[in-house]
């Protein structure tokens, strides 16, 4: 049940939001195709912006994949991640995605690439890499914003909710395509 | 932490892969993977120009603000301490609201002001209040609808079904969510009586 109603979100979302948008827009009568044009020229300029980021994990992940790195650590850690069902893979993207966005997408798109889209690695990376925020940025700048000096329990719950979707997502991966 | 991540990835990949004899591998690597990444980048042009620019029209039509008017109720069991007509209120929802459409861009100012206004209700100004806990939770583990960025980066690598992991992000941000927000509750309800307590 949960795996077919997941699935069919999945099929409509986009196509769903698409018709949506374009048609709220028509009739709050927005000026649809330029709204579009100067959003698509951000998205543009947001694609520019991450290729520094990339360039920087996926030298950082691969050199340490093929010297055999990965392997030690996976190795090391196998009793654990085998009892979680975690592929050692995802851990460096599991340890980035609270620190930065744009390594995090970079070291995700380097194991979508390196494993492929469709392979159990590349859609829990998607999944991941989809399901949370960068909690250390944002801490720090909103708190950072107003000048509050103790956080207090909030880092906490926000690294708690990481680690929360991280293992959500692990689960519900091998769920629906273990 | 980020620099010391990055670093140790490196210099622990040069170190492993000389104790491997891997060290030729090291510089093939080196050279291709920077390339490969500006590639990956290319194809993700296409696709975060798409999505954004959709996101613009829907931002115009007003669709954030749609979304906060369905979100108040929560907002209101969420921060009881935030009285109903406060700005904050008002600031939080449109934040929420943008987090939930993947509207990054549009989300950090409104929640910049939520921010400051929150910080007005503050009693102690260098000291996190509770609303502002329970705000960051609620921000940095929020629902997304349409994770659009690494859709891209699937229609990119060529997926079969670049859209599948939707439902599946869903679920795992839900889960986040709820569960963050519960800790949350709990948290703020047990430190209030021992604080109490002591006094």
């Amino acid at each position: 049940m949960l795996e077919y109603l997941l699935a069919q979100i999945s099929k409509w979302a986009i196509p769903a939001l698409f018709f949506f948008f374009l048609l709220t827009g028509m009739l709050r009568r927005v000026p649809v195709y330029e709204a579009f044009v100067r959003g698509a020229a951000e998205g543009f300029q947001t694609a520019v912006k991450i290729i520094p980021y990339m360039i920087a994990m996926f030298v950082a992940i691969k050199v340490f994949r093929v010297s055999g790195g990965m392997d030690l650590v996976s190795g090391f850690l196998a009793p654990l991640l085998n009892f979680f069902g975690i592929p050692a893979e995802v851990l460096p993207l599991a340890m980035m995605r609270p620190l930065s966005g744009s390594s995090a997408l970079g070291i995700a798109t380097e194991l979508i690439k390196t494993y492929g889209p469709d392979s159990f690695i590349g859609r829990l990376a998607s999944v991941m890499q989809g399901s949370t925020d960068t909690t250390f940025f944002i801490i720090t700048i909103y708190f950072g914003s107003v000048g509050i000096r103790h956080y207090r329990h909030a880092l906490a719950l926000g690294l708690f909710a990481d680690l929360v979707s991280f293992m959500s997502s692990v689960y519900i991966c091998h769920r629906l395509f273990g | 932490m980020l620099n010391l991540l990055w670093v140790s990835l490196i210099l622990g990949g040069i170190l492993i892969a000389a104790w491997n004899g891997r060290i030729s591998l090291v510089t093939e690597t080196l050279f291709n993977s920077a390339s490969e990444a500006v590639y990956v980048c290319f194809d993700l042009i296409g696709l975060m120009a798409l999505w954004l620019g959709i996101l613009e029209v829907a931002r115009e039509a007003g669709l954030v603000r749609f979304l906060a008017k369905l979100m108040r109720p929560l907002a209101r069991l969420l921060f009881p301490e935030v009285p109903p007509e406060h700005p904050a209120l008002g600031a939080i929802i449109m934040n929420l609201s943008a987090n939930v459409l993947g509207l990054g861009n549009a989300a950090t100012p409104f929640g910049l002001k939520a921010m400051e206004e929150l910080q007005k209700l503050n009693p102690r100004p260098d000291t996190a209040s509770d609303a502002m806990c329970t705000f960051l939770t609620a921000n940095t583990s929020c629902v997304t609808l349409i994770p659009a960025t690494i859709i891209g980066v699937r229609v990119a690598a060529g997926s079969r079904n670049p859209v599948e992991i939707v439902g599946a992000t869903i679920f795992a941000t839900g889960t986040a969510m709820v569960l963050a927000l519960t800790a949350d509750y709990f948290w703020r309800t047990f430190f209030r009586s021992r604080f109490w307590g002591r006094k």
